[in-house]
Order: structure tokens, then sequence, then C-alpha cells
């Protein structure tokens, strides 16, 4: 398959003693949005962290783009700056203003000219319509604004694959909408996306796919409709009940 | 219970008691005033041990009086608050006052009104205060050690030109401030020590060789404190960087050298680089010992900077090296832009701290027989013709010591304002 972007196969990954992820198998494809859901602990941020290699994995294999992720991987930053990663806690620089936190990566790893940067970064935050705030610093802003911000600077390293995690759990509920709508626009637009979320809202409107994890396993993987619809698993439809 | 108002005011006998507390309160400043400037007992009619406790007395009563909850004027009120809660702080603040006044007269009467400053002689020092006339007398040998006279003009040059270097940053233009970081860090350590090396050291030029042996007083503390808080500040990042390294080997060595060197003494680590370091070089290599002096301190230093910028890295939340690396930096890239500009904002009062200390143990190298200025006063107290005044000279250091300490830690305390971003 050609337009296959990430492949993960039967990994597995250790915190310790502890096994956080059992024999995963993924694959996504080119433009496909995937939500990810399941009770906490199962695994789900670890999952995303493995894809951009923030977190190891000890067996099994990850394919990202065409490069396997492995300890010799040399340019995993290459291989980073391609996968954007939205966090729960922002994790914005609070020492640079909303403009600099957009240009510092294009800057200095694309290696892009600042006035180019700038323009591009510009434009980012256009779409997540937060242009007015550029000049502030994080911590001026309201946490809504500030995962919006978090977004703008993860596409303006234009990345092929945007990873979200848990990007609405650490929102007032008055927020969640706004950075939401953003999310549509951007999965509207046709990029590749992995979010892990409990919104079951966003998740009806614009995935392909659920994932429902529970103790470091895939318990379900179906297509958005039939998942909601008619879940195979016990364990699905008791996660469904107590969350919709 | 029935709440008797003794001795305390309401609004209509408000002014009443206000001007009787005050009164009693000015009495009892009064007498302790009278008695400490002017040998005065003004309640010498008293029995002594009444008279010495009646302003104690006079100004609890009076402040007891004063104590009036709300009275609506401001002043009155803040006093209140925070000086005149009760009777127990009332008596602290009485204490406090009187200890002041009294310890105004014998202080002023040491430096000043008693002190000489005329003469050239020990015997031109007549009064029972300061004899300044020694510390005048010895003012170029504690300034520039035994640095010949006729030389001093090049410490002058260069130390004036150093500071003059060191308001580049003022200048308010764009141009310039992209690199002042780099002209800090860089080129200005750099001028510093050509200036230092072939104005002050000479030997070329047509400049006079003056051996470091000569070098001393305040001009020798400030180039040892100035080279020494260079050197170690980067090398002590280096450290606390390689203190959290993922490569094992980096992080045994940085262990390895950190408490080494926060395991030693300063006197220690001055001797062996004096006497112990040549034996482990070469017989025809030379290196002088004043350098061999800046090298140790900074190491010992570096090792404290090293924990201290640890701590700062250690604060910074997990989500930030996720962030960065996620945007596809690099282990460089990542400190240089995100890590360490937080890092080092978070501990610069205790670089400060460090730093103070550093420049307070440079007149520990005396062990090496360079003498700054405190061991330029130790030498000048010994001295047949200037005995019996190492008072003078100790306080004369202290004046110098915390002028510099306090300069720094304004700057630094500037610095923290600068910097300080919300979160």
């Amino acid at each position: 398959m050609s337009d296959q972007i990430i492949e993960m196969k039967n990994v597995n990954k250790w915190f310790g003693d502890f096994q956080v992820l059992k024999d995963i198998n993924l694959q996504v494809n080119q433009k496909q949005k995937i939500v990810v859901c399941g009770p906490s602990g199962s695994g789900k941020s670890t999952l995303i962290r493995c894809i951009n290699r923030l977190e190891e994995h000890q067996k099994g294999t990850i394919i990202v783009d065409g490069n396997e992720l492995t300890e010799d991987t040399k340019d995993i930053e290459k291989i980073r700056a391609e996968v954007g990663m939205v966090f729960q806690q922002f994790n914005l620089f609070p020492h640079l203003s909303i403009l600099d936190n957009c240009t510092l990566a294009p800057i200095w790893v694309k290696k892009m000219p600042k006035k180019q940067a700038e323009e591009l970064a510009m434009k980012q935050l256009e779409q997540v319509q937060i242009v007015d705030q550029a000049k502030k610093f994080p911590g001026q802003l309201s946490g809504g604004q500030q995962q919006r911000s978090a977004i703008a600077r993860a596409l303006c390293m234009q990345p092929k694959i945007m990873l979200f995690d848990e990007p609405t759990s650490a929102l007032d509920p008055e927020m969640i909408k706004e950075v939401l709508d953003a999310m549509v626009n951007l999965a509207k637009g046709g990029m590749t996306m992995i979010v892990v979320t409990h919104e079951m809202g966003f998740a009806k409107e614009v995935a392909d796919e659920v994932i429902f994890m529970d103790e470091g396993m895939i318990v379900e993987k179906q297509p958005t409709k039939d998942f909601f619809a008619n879940p195979k698993s016990d364990r699905t439809k008791l996660f469904l009940s107590q969350i919709l | 219970m029935n709440k008797i108002n003794f001795l305390k005011p309401d609004n209509q006998n408000l002014s009443t008691y206000l001007y009787s507390g005050s009164f009693l309160f000015f009495i009892a400043v009064l007498d302790v005033f009278l008695s400490s400037f002017f040998e005065m007992n003004i309640t010498s009619f008293l029995p002594n041990f009444v008279s010495f406790l009646l302003p104690l007395i006079l100004g609890i009563i009076g402040l007891h009086l004063i104590r009036i909850e709300f009275s609506g004027i401001k002043n009155l009120d803040l006093l209140n608050k925070h000086i005149n809660t009760n009777t127990f702080n009332a008596i602290l603040t009485l204490l406090i006052i009187f200890t002041i006044i009294k310890s105004i007269p014998p202080i002023m009467s040491w430096f000043f009104i008693d002190a000489n400053i005329a003469g050239d002689t020990k015997e031109a020092c007549t009064g029972s205060g300061a004899c300044w006339t020694y510390i005048k007398i010895w003012l170029n040998r504690f300034i520039y050690g035994m640095y010949p006279n006729e030389f001093q003009w090049r410490i002058n040059i260069s130390f004036i030109l150093l500071i003059a270097l060191a308001f580049v940053g003022l200048i308010p233009s764009e141009k310039i401030k992209k690199f002042l970081t780099l002209y800090y860090v860089v080129v200005y350590p750099i001028i510093a020590f050509i200036l230092i090396y072939y104005l002050i050291s000479g030997g070329s030029l047509g400049l006079e060789w003056v051996e470091t042996g000569a070098w001393g007083g305040l001009s020798l503390t400030f180039i040892v404190s100035f080279f020494c808080l260079i050197f170690c500040f980067p090398v002590g990042m280096f450290l606390a960087l390689g203190r959290r390294s993922q490569l094992p080997t980096v992080r045994y060595i940085s262990v390895g050298f950190i408490e080494f060197w926060r395991g030693v003494p300063l006197i220690t680590v001055l001797f062996m680089s004096s006497v112990m370091f040549p034996m482990f070089l070469p017989e025809d290599f030379f290196m002088d010992k004043l350098v061999r002096v800046i090298i140790a301190i900074s190491l010992f230093e570096a090792a404290y900077v090293a924990e201290v910028i640890r701590g700062g890295l250690q604060a910074l939340p997990r989500g930030q090296y996720d962030a960065a690396k996620s945007l596809g930096m690099g282990y460089w890239k990542m400190h240089i832009f995100v890590i360490l500009p937080q890092a080092l904002k978070l501990v610069i009062p205790g670089i400060a701290n460090t730093f103070l200390a550093l420049v307070k143990d440079t007149p520990l190298i005396f062990v090496v027989g360079l003498l700054e200025i405190v061991g330029m006063l130790n030498l000048a107290k010994t001295n047949p013709e200037w005995l019996g005044f190492a008072m003078e000279g100790y306080v004369f250091a202290a004046i110098i010591f915390w002028i510099i300490c306090y300069a720094m830690s304004k700057y630094s305390y500037n610095l923290e304002l600068k910097y300080k971003t919300e979160r």
C-alpha cells in the first residue's frame, strides 16, 4: 500500500515490569483520522508517544513514513519534524511569545528564513483564530487560546501527521469547543490525525476509525459508525455506556 | 463578662489619649537621647534602678495610650498595625529604638568625631577613634599591591577601558543587540585577557614586565573574581548538563568531577594548585601562579554552579522537553533555545549566591603568596611602624567587599526582574 504512513507491528512496551503496550498492530493511511479512546492507564498516550519516539518501544516495529524507528535511528529529529504533536498540558515555551513559539522550530530545525517563518506562523495562527495574540506570552492567554497556539506551533513545521494527546482534557468546559473547532478544521483540510480523546462528539464528526484500548491492548478497532452502533466486545459496550 | 474599658480611648476623648500617649513616648525617647548623646540623666533624682527603667516604662504606657483601633488617622493606624499591636510588640519597638539611639554616638565617634586622617605617620593618630591616616598612607598598596608605582597607570587604563566596554549593552541599537550575548560571553573576556596580558603584565610592546607576584590589592581581587566568574559559569553549565546526560561515561565523569571538587576545601585546592600541580607537569613547562589559581578557583566554583543549574533543570516540567523534541529539535537546539533559557532564569538567585561566595573566597589566595586586598591588609598590619591598626584595616576591607557584593546582588535582582515572564 503506497499511502500507508504509519505501521505498527506487534509493538510491546514495558515500564519496568509493567507492560503498557501488548502486541499493538495498527496501520494508518494518509489523510486518515483515527480517534483512540479508553480508560485512563490503558496505554493510549504511550501508544501515540511511541509514534514520534518520545517513548521507546522494546519489541516490534514501528514504521513512520517509510522510516523504521529503532535505537539506531540517526535522524530521529527529521522524523519528529514530520510528526506534529499537541499535548494535554499545551507545553508552550513560557519564555517566548506566541509568535516566537511558532517560528522557533521552523527557523532552527528547518532552516527557514526568519521572514518566511513569521509569515507561515501568522498564517497558521490565523487558521486557529489567534492572530491578535501573536505578540503575547503564553502565560497571558487562556487555556483554550494556549492550546490553539500549540496546534499552530505544531502546524508551522508543516507535518505530515498530527498527534493529539488528550488536547481538551486540561481545559475548562467552555474552551473545549474552540479547540475542537480548530481540530475539525484541520481534519477537513486533509491532515492525517491520530487523536487520543474522550470527546465522542468529535470522534463521530471527524474520525474514520475509532480504536478502543484497555490494559495496553487494542480491544476494538472499527469504522466510526460501526464502533458506536454495534460495538463487538463487552468491554467497549461498558465503556460507551458509561461515557455517552 | 463585663469588660472594663480602663485606659482605653473612645472617639470622644481620642485626642486626649493621643496627646498624652505621644507626650510620654516623646519623654521616653528624649531621656534616652540625652543620656546617649550628652550624657545627661534627667531622671537622676530617682533611684538608679528606676531611673534606668523609666524610659521603657514611660514608652510602654505611651504606646499603650495611642494603641487605638481604627482611629481614622492613617499613619497612626499603620503604626498600630505594624509595630504597636500589643504590649510585647511595643516593648520590642522601644528596645530597638533605644538600641539605635544608644549605638549612634559610639559609632559616630569612632568613625568620624574622634578619628584622625591628617598626617603621614602613626603619631598623627591621637584621638581615641579610628586612624584613617593608616588607610590613607597604605591606600595605594591596598589597591595596587606591590605593583610598581610608576606603572600603575597601566592598571588604571585597563580597568577604565574594561568598565567602559561593559556598558556596550546599553547602546540602543537593534543591530548590536543580536550580538550582545556573543560579545559578553566570548569577545569581552578575550579583550579583558588581552588587556591584562599585554598592559598589566607587560613584557612586550615596550612595556616592562611585572610579575604576577607583585600584583595585589583590590585590583587583584577584581582580576581573580572576574576571570573565575567567567570561567566557572560555562564549565558549571556543561557539568550540569553532563550530570543529566543519557551517556553513562559523560554522566559518571560529571558526577565524579562535581563530587570531587565539592568534597575538598578551597584552601586545599589552592595549596595543591601551587605545590602539587607543578610536579605533574613537564620540567620545562611553566604555568603562572596566578593562572593556576584562577583555574583552581574556577573549577572549584564550577562544581557548585553545576549543582545550582541542575536544580533549575530539574524544576522544568517534562512537557518542555517533550514539546521541544516533538518539534524535531536535537539535544543542543533543545537546550539552547528551550531548556537553558528557562532553567537559568530560575536559578539567577542561586547563581548570584555562588558568585558572591566566590568573590568573598578570593582572599584565600594568600596561601599561594598572592596578596589581594585582605592579604595586603594582613601585611600592612604587621608593619612595625603601623602596628595596632588591624581594626581600621578590616573595617575598610569589610566596607569594600560589602560595596562589591551589594552591587552584584542588586544587579542579579535586576536581572531577575528583567527576565520575569508569567508562566
